[in-house]
């Protein structure tokens, strides 16, 4: 569903990514980890190109995201993200937070869209907040929002870069939550993350990187288990 | 000191249009402005060097140089090469040009203060440059800015004074008028003093409620 290929990404003279290759496959659960600098919310992000790569190919269902401008926007379109500080947007309510997007870019009609987003709220628990306005939610539920805004698009693929990072400790497992139950459905997730129980939980792989490479990848509780490289076991025996 | 207003009973219907021409310049002024200024802002905040330099070429020039000088410059100037503007006209065209440069500088501080978070959010969403510009960031900025358009909003009031120098017959061309022809100092002065504060002072109280009402939602 994606493939990336040699993929790198230079800020100046510092090289943050030095050739990254993969392929996730459709309803795979990828949790990416590694010390921070290591290259992974830049890996994330350059997937739908927030981040320009400095060289490299990235497909995304047969189409190339390395490529043009109209065509990036409509496979944005089918790629959801999910951000740590959740960028919602402040002047609009939880509803229209949802609808923007698909009532800009679907020109669907209005009364089934908000059906649809009526639902993705139901589905995250936060149905009475359709009226709210970002400022009155918590951090929790700021991200659960996002999370059904980025879903209001009906995409492929959701990338999550450190969703739970931000959050008081209280309001991480409602997120992740959340995002079990996405996994469950089978949406294909790319997920940057610290939380090393979710990851073995719900992952399908993990992929460690550090210094700008994939240094080892490969069933969660494997790697948790049994890391074969020395800088996978020095950094899982630091977090772990 | 003797202050004789009694001219007003005769001459208030000259004050009245008087204030209706310079309400007319300056909100004519005001909107062109904004809309010119926010053109501006968007080219010298935009990835194309000679739009960038052209923008800040503009403001430059514009902040840097008298407006008494730009309005002479626009209402005499375009004569000499065959443009022949209505002095209300070349009074519209100065104060837009003025008030567009700052404008500029107002939008442009305004649209670079909203987080860059939000843009990124909306373009993973596959929205466009110019729907994330329209939907996104303008509005927040817009609220963000309202304090500094409500200043600009009442420096061109009080500017639209300075286009009395090319013979609109605005307030202070009315009020330097009345001075000569009545031989009164400063009562003409006086009674547009208070018309330009009563404008301005419910121009401000205006945005004031608008602000209270923006932060609500």
């Amino acid at each position: 569903m994606i493939n990336v290929e040699g993929l790198h990404k230079s800020f100046g003279s510092n090289e943050v990514l030095k050739g990254i290759t993969t392929t996730i496959r459709q309803g795979e659960v990828v949790a990416v980890i590694g010390p921070s600098g290591s290259g992974k919310s830049t890996f994330l992000r350059c997937l739908n190109r927030l981040e320009e790569p400095t060289s490299g190919k990235i497909f995304f269902e047969n189409r190339e995201v390395t490529g043009s401008q109209s065509e990036l926007n409509k496979i944005r379109q089918r790629m959801g993200m999910v951000f740590q500080h959740f960028n919602l947007f402040p002047h609009m309510s939880v509803m229209e937070n949802l609808l923007l997007a698909p009532t800009l870019l679907k020109k669907g009609d209005k009364t089934s869209g908000r059906e649809f987003a009526l639902g993705l709220l139901r589905s995250v628990g936060l149905e009475d907040k359709q009226d709210a306005y970002p400022a009155s939610l918590s951090g929790g539920q700021k991200q659960r929002i996002a999370i059904a805004r980025a879903l209001a698009m009906q995409p492929s693929v959701m990338l999550f870069d450190e969703p739970t990072s931000a959050l008081d400790p209280e309001m991480v497992g409602e997120v992740l939550d959340v995002m079990k139950k996405l996994a469950r459905d089978g949406m294909t997730m790319i997920i940057v993350t610290h939380e090393m129980g979710f990851a073995r939980e719900v992952g399908d792989r993990l992929i460690f990187m550090d210094g700008g490479v994939i240094v080892e990848e490969g069933n969660p509780r494997e790697v948790m288990a049994n890391p074969q490289h020395p800088r996978t076991q020095d950094f899982l025996s630091k977090v772990l | 000191m003797n202050l004789n207003f009694s001219f007003l009973s005769e001459h208030w219907p000259a004050f009245l249009s008087a204030a209706w021409t310079t309400l007319q310049l300056s909100a004519v002024g005001v909107i062109l402005g904004t809309i010119v200024g926010v053109l501006f802002a968007l080219m010298r905040i935009s990835t194309i060097t000679p739009l960038k330099f052209l923008a800040s070429a503009y403001i430059e020039i514009i902040r840097g140089t008298p407006m008494v000088v730009q309005i002479l410059i626009i209402h005499y100037g375009l004569t000499t090469v065959g443009i022949n503007l209505p002095a209300f006209m070349s009074g519209v065209v100065a104060l837009t040009i003025n008030s567009s440069a700052y404008m500029a500088e107002v939008f442009r501080a305004g649209i670079q203060a909203i987080d860059k978070g939000q843009v990124e959010a909306a373009r993973s969403l596959g929205m466009t440059r110019t729907m994330t510009m329209r939907h996104v960031v303008l509005p927040q900025a817009f609220r963000n800015m309202l304090p500094a358009i409500g200043n600009e909003f009442i420096i061109i009031i009080k500017d639209s004074s300075l286009v009395s120098f090319i013979g609109i017959g605005e307030l202070m061309y009315t009020a330097r008028t009345l001075q000569g022809s009545l031989y009164l100092p400063i009562e003409p002065l006086l009674v547009i003093a208070v018309i330009y504060f009563v404008m301005t002072f419910t121009l401000s109280n205006l945005l004031q409620a608008l602000e209270r009402k923006l932060k609500k939602s």
